[in-house]
């Protein structure tokens, strides 16, 4: 068995004395674990770090092995990002997300909105919002996708406001303002696809606060677990960083 | 077929192929070795081996491995005590040593903060840090992780941990290495690098 993809990294785990277990979020072969002979090399180290893009040769003498990975580097951000805490939080989230997925399914959109994450690392507002539509993303490839086009009480596509926590369909400023207290408030920048990502504070207040719902109720919850400690390190440093480019 | 060493020099082997290194074939090559030089090299190694067991403890200021507790470095009064170097492991710790560059004392977290590998903030000696730096004649407190995402997230969970106490929170330079050539480096080196450079 033998292909090649494209790949970002998201975690690493030493194997013996010289070799790692890689995962990769894969444009075709989802999540996808391999061993790397020789990856605690000098050569190979800097480029095997989460969040760099690989260039990938996966081979198994049959599928459901293990295999092996041949490495290519084809783009070292993780240099880039490294002394952003916004930036190491938002990569360890989004790893922590991919891992909900079944191992070599793949999820082709979700690897786009990882790459423009991962791209954007660096700038930590953006990086924030981006994570935000990240976890819709992965809300809606879980099965819990949430309908932002209409509002769900009078079906009008513009003036949306708030989401309802229950149904997970956005409402229009004018049906939900009697409940403004029990919805979530939905920031413009998630209204619709084309708007323009430069969110302040508030609104990237909003979209963890409507993302982390959504995800706890559905996706933590269930499993048992909380919110993992890293996202709360995210919205922290996110806030502060977004709080600081606002003056 | 029968294998052709006892049972003893089998449990032997199967021993020294845990070790970080060796594998079946390697082990069976150095059991032999010991076994050839049993007066020279068994005898001395078993005993030194009986010994580093009963005495090796694990210090509880700093978490270095030593003889004593706390161990020699701790005890050492011409380390400044207002400086500790945080580091992942005691491999990391003897490294630093080699070079001679530390004026302080050491902390040893015992690990990096890793999703894939199941370690929590709870799994590592941060509180007994976050006690060390406390103390009123603390003045520094250096991150000497490695430079990868998990070292440096590590660091960064340090540094808010730490951001309350009135401490110096420094960590390691990242660049060129001596006797790197700048066509060899990888290009997060280089890019690291050219931010942190220095007036020359």
């Amino acid at each position: 068995m033998e292909w090649r993809d494209d790949g970002i990294i998201l975690g690493v785990r030493r194997h013996g004395e010289a070799s790692v277990l890689l995962e990769v979020m894969t444009r075709g072969h989802g999540r996808h674990l391999g061993l790397v002979r020789g990856g605690r090399s000098r050569r190979l180290q800097p480029a095997l770090q989460p969040g760099n893009g690989v260039a990938l040769v996966w081979r198994a003498r049959l599928d459901e092995h293990l295999g092996t990975y041949a490495v290519e580097p084809l783009a070292m951000r993780a240099a880039r990002f490294m002394d952003s805490p916004a930036a190491l939080y938002a990569l360890a989230n989004a790893a922590a997300l991919l891992r909900f997925l079944p191992e070599r399914d793949p999820h082709e959109g979700l690897y786009e909105a990882l790459t423009v994450l991962a791209d954007h690392l660096h700038e930590p507002v953006l990086a924030a919002a981006l994570t935000v539509r990240f976890e819709l993303a992965m809300l809606c490839e879980l099965g819990f996708g949430l309908d932002l086009t209409a509002c769900a009480a009078t079906g009008v596509t513009s003036g949306l406001a708030y989401v309802s926590p229950k149904s997970g369909r956005a409402v229009s400023q004018a049906a939900g303002e009697p409940y403004r207290d029990r919805l979530l408030p939905l920031p413009a920048f998630l209204r619709r696809a084309n708007e323009p990502l430069e969110p302040g504070l508030p609104a990237i207040r909003d979209g963890f606060r409507l993302t982390g719902a959504f995800l706890e109720r559905d996706v933590y919850g269930p499993r048992g677990l909380p919110l993992p400690d890293v996202r709360h390190r995210l919205v922290e440093a996110a806030l502060k960083a977004a709080g600081e480019t606002s003056g | 077929m029968a294998d052709p060493a006892g049972p003893e020099i089998q449990r032997l082997i199967q021993l020294l192929a845990r070790l970080p290194g060796l594998g079946p074939r390697s082990a069976r090559r150095a059991a032999l070795h010991l076994i050839k030089r049993r007066d020279q090299l068994m005898g001395p190694l078993a005993d030194a081996l009986a010994v580093a067991n009963e005495r090796v403890v694990s210090c509880s200021c700093c978490g270095n491995v030593d003889t004593t507790d706390p161990c020699t470095i701790c005890r050492d009064a011409r380390r400044d005590p207002s400086i500790i170097v945080v580091v992942e492991d005691v491999s990391d710790l003897w490294a630093l040593e080699r070079a001679g560059a530390v004026p302080g004392r050491y902390h040893v977290l015992g690990g990096v903060l890793s999703a894939l590998d199941g370690i929590r903030p709870e799994d590592l000696a941060i509180p007994r840090l976050v006690e060390r730096a406390s103390a009123p004649d603390m003045r520094e407190v250096i991150l000497a992780l490695n430079a990868t995402v998990d070292g440096q997230t590590t660091a960064h969970y340090l540094t808010d941990a730490l951001a309350g106490l009135p401490v110096k929170v420094t960590r390691l330079a990242h660049g060129v290495p001596v006797g790197g050539e700048l066509d060899y480096l990888d290009e997060g080196t280089l890019s690291a690098a050219m931010r942190q450079r220095t007036t020359f």
